[in-house]
């Protein structure tokens, strides 16, 4: 019996998130889970390819992990050689009887604390993020490290110092009710998103590295609506980042220039992707509960559905930014509301939106771009161009500065 | 005889892969289906999306009960399925062998068809 080693790998990946999370519940300790689940995979690395691949590779992993932190602990009290692995662990006869002991609701409260725990409160986004990557995913510090643009040491450094916080803080280890089940949701989601946004906002130069963290951020939302099929928001959350995910292939044009949705070759975007997220959103809106990633992921799909810029069913958007800015007021969203409505109204009607959002938004690239054109459109060149230098002394990469740029050279142009 | 092969495998694991490993995979399951195809064997294939796209009816109440989700909770999960024509079973093991190796772990159920049928029964 022959097991490719790839394949091994693949399994060890995609069990990791349950399995240690059901040896946190175990241990209480998201150390001693990690090193035990460490040791298990180093095991199935030697066993599978001689005795066969288990049936369920999760069960098999958390049986072996516990039982290698017992000989941890036989090891430190008696300093005799214990029997081979072979002869101590016998996975495929206890697996069944494992199986039993772990439904499907336990494994859905651990895998919700385990990530509940990575995003606590008193950590930083970029904590909540690094740890998650490390202890959820399994993703080595190296790597994150570089996706991050930081030396490893440094993110060594991030990820012990979220551990100790954590190890600090109060962890609830009891199953969880209705109503903290909901409350924990909703930072894991934020969080979800934070790191799709941390591989999205990635300029061409390390978007390989990168993107890499959108799909991490997708598979994990994923996991999670599969274990709360029932949830509109992580139905939203889940087509959203696939939404935005479609674009990959169309956001960067071949010197590495960014391309504005407009511009966009829409036969690049990834339609299985959209069609996934179609499905997902067409299941959420049965459910008649609206939250902000569903209104979103809505928004995101009516761009899909448009096979040009100039279809864009604009009105419909702009309703949708009408009920996302009920539920979550920000000026950022309504700043993308402007926009919206200078689609409908003309860029005067979208320049008074903007008026009261001077303040809040000072500092912020996005809505001097947004000023700058809008004032061009209107014709106040002196103005747009104010707007338009002080949007690239805040651009947040070299490919939004130099966008922001040609808007300038085009300004000068016009002018001569 | 028609089959269907039925697809199972731990879809944490399948949607765990890269975009680079799918594509790999899809285009190894390719070869073994343009041999089939060439042979005159292939019926429809289907590739399923997630189960989080998944919704269940439950028929068995009045009126009819919908849920998200996949109809039952599995280790492995439905992801997919070929029809294909063959002699006797081991032909059809033969074929599941092939598309197997080009796509390995999890598992086939391969089930005769009673019937198939593309469009609406005769009158």
């Amino acid at each position: 019996m022959t097991i490719d080693p790839a394949w091994i790998e693949d399994a060890i990946v995609g069990a990791r998130p349950q399995a240690i999370a059901a040896l946190l519940r175990h241990f209480r300790d998201l150390d001693l889970a990690e090193e035990a689940f460490q040791e298990a995979s180093l095991r199935a690395l030697q066993n599978w390819p001689r005795n066969g691949a288990p049936r369920d590779p999760v069960a098999w992993l958390i049986f072996v992990a516990r039982n290698s932190a017992v000989d941890q602990v036989r090891k430190g009290s008696r300093n005799e050689p214990l029997p081979d692995e072979d002869v101590l662990v016998d996975p495929q006869s206890t697996e069944a009887r494992l199986v039993e002991t772990l439904d499907h609701a336990d494994y859905r409260d651990d895998l919700l604390r385990l990530m509940f725990i990575c995003c606590h409160p008193e950590l930083p986004a970029t904590q909540q993020i690094a740890l998650s990557l490390r202890i959820v995913s399994g993703i080595p510090v190296a790597r994150i490290a570089r996706a991050f643009l930081v030396s490893e040491s440094a993110m060594e450094q991030r990820i012990t110092r979220a551990k100790a916080r954590i190890a600090a803080a109060d962890v609830p280890f009891e199953a969880p009710g209705a109503v903290e089940r909901a409350e924990r949701l909703a930072p894991v989601a934020t969080m979800i998103y934070l790191l799709f946004n941390e591989g999205y906002s990635a300029g061409p130069a390390d978007v390989e590295e990168r993107h890499a963290l959108s799909e991490e951020a997708i598979r994990l939302a994923r996991l999670l609506l599969r274990v709360f099929p029932a949830e509109p928001e992580l139905m939203g959350l889940l087509a959203l980042m696939l939404l935005q995910h479609s674009r990959l292939g169309a956001r960067f044009d071949t010197d590495g220039q960014l391309v504005l949705l407009e511009d966009q070759d829409r036969s690049l975007w990834d339609h299985g992707l959209i069609h996934e997220a179609l499905a997902l959103i067409d299941k959420a809106l049965r459910h008649r509960r609206t939250g902000p990633f569903l209104v979103q992921a809505a928004i995101a799909a009516l761009h899909a559905r448009a096979a040009r810029f100039a279809d864009t069913d604009w009105a419909s958007i702009d309703l949708l930014y009408a009920t996302l800015e009920q539920l979550q007021p920000s000026p950022v969203v309504t700043l993308n509301r402007a926009v919206v409505v200078s689609k409908l109204k003309g860029p005067g009607a979208a320049l008074e939106m903007l008026e009261p959002l001077a303040k809040p938004l000072d500092g912020y690239f996005y809505y001097y771009g947004v000023r700058g054109a809008l004032l061009r459109d209107v014709g106040r060149n002196a103005e747009a161009r104010e707007a338009f230098e002080r949007a690239i002394a805040l651009a947040n990469s070299p490919a939004e500065a130099t966008h922001i740029r040609q808007h300038l050279d085009a300004l000068a142009r016009n002018l001569q | 005889m028609q089959y269907a092969i039925l697809c199972y495998h731990r879809e944490a694991e399948v949607c765990a892969w890269s975009k680079e490993k799918d594509a790999q995979v899809m285009a190894e399951l390719s070869k073994v289906q343009r041999k089939l195809a060439a042979q005159g064997r292939l019926g429809p294939v289907a590739r399923l999306m997630p189960t989080s796209a998944a919704t269940t009816l439950r028929k068995d109440r009045d009126p009819p009960l919908v849920l998200d989700g996949p109809f039952a909770e599995t280790k492995e999960q439905l992801l997919g399925f070929y029809v294909i024509d063959c002699e006797n079973l081991d032909g059809a093991l033969e074929a599941a062998k092939e598309l197997g190796a080009a796509n390995p772990g999890g598992s086939y159920e391969i089930r005769p068809l009673r019937s198939f049928r593309i469009g609406a029964p005769p009158e």
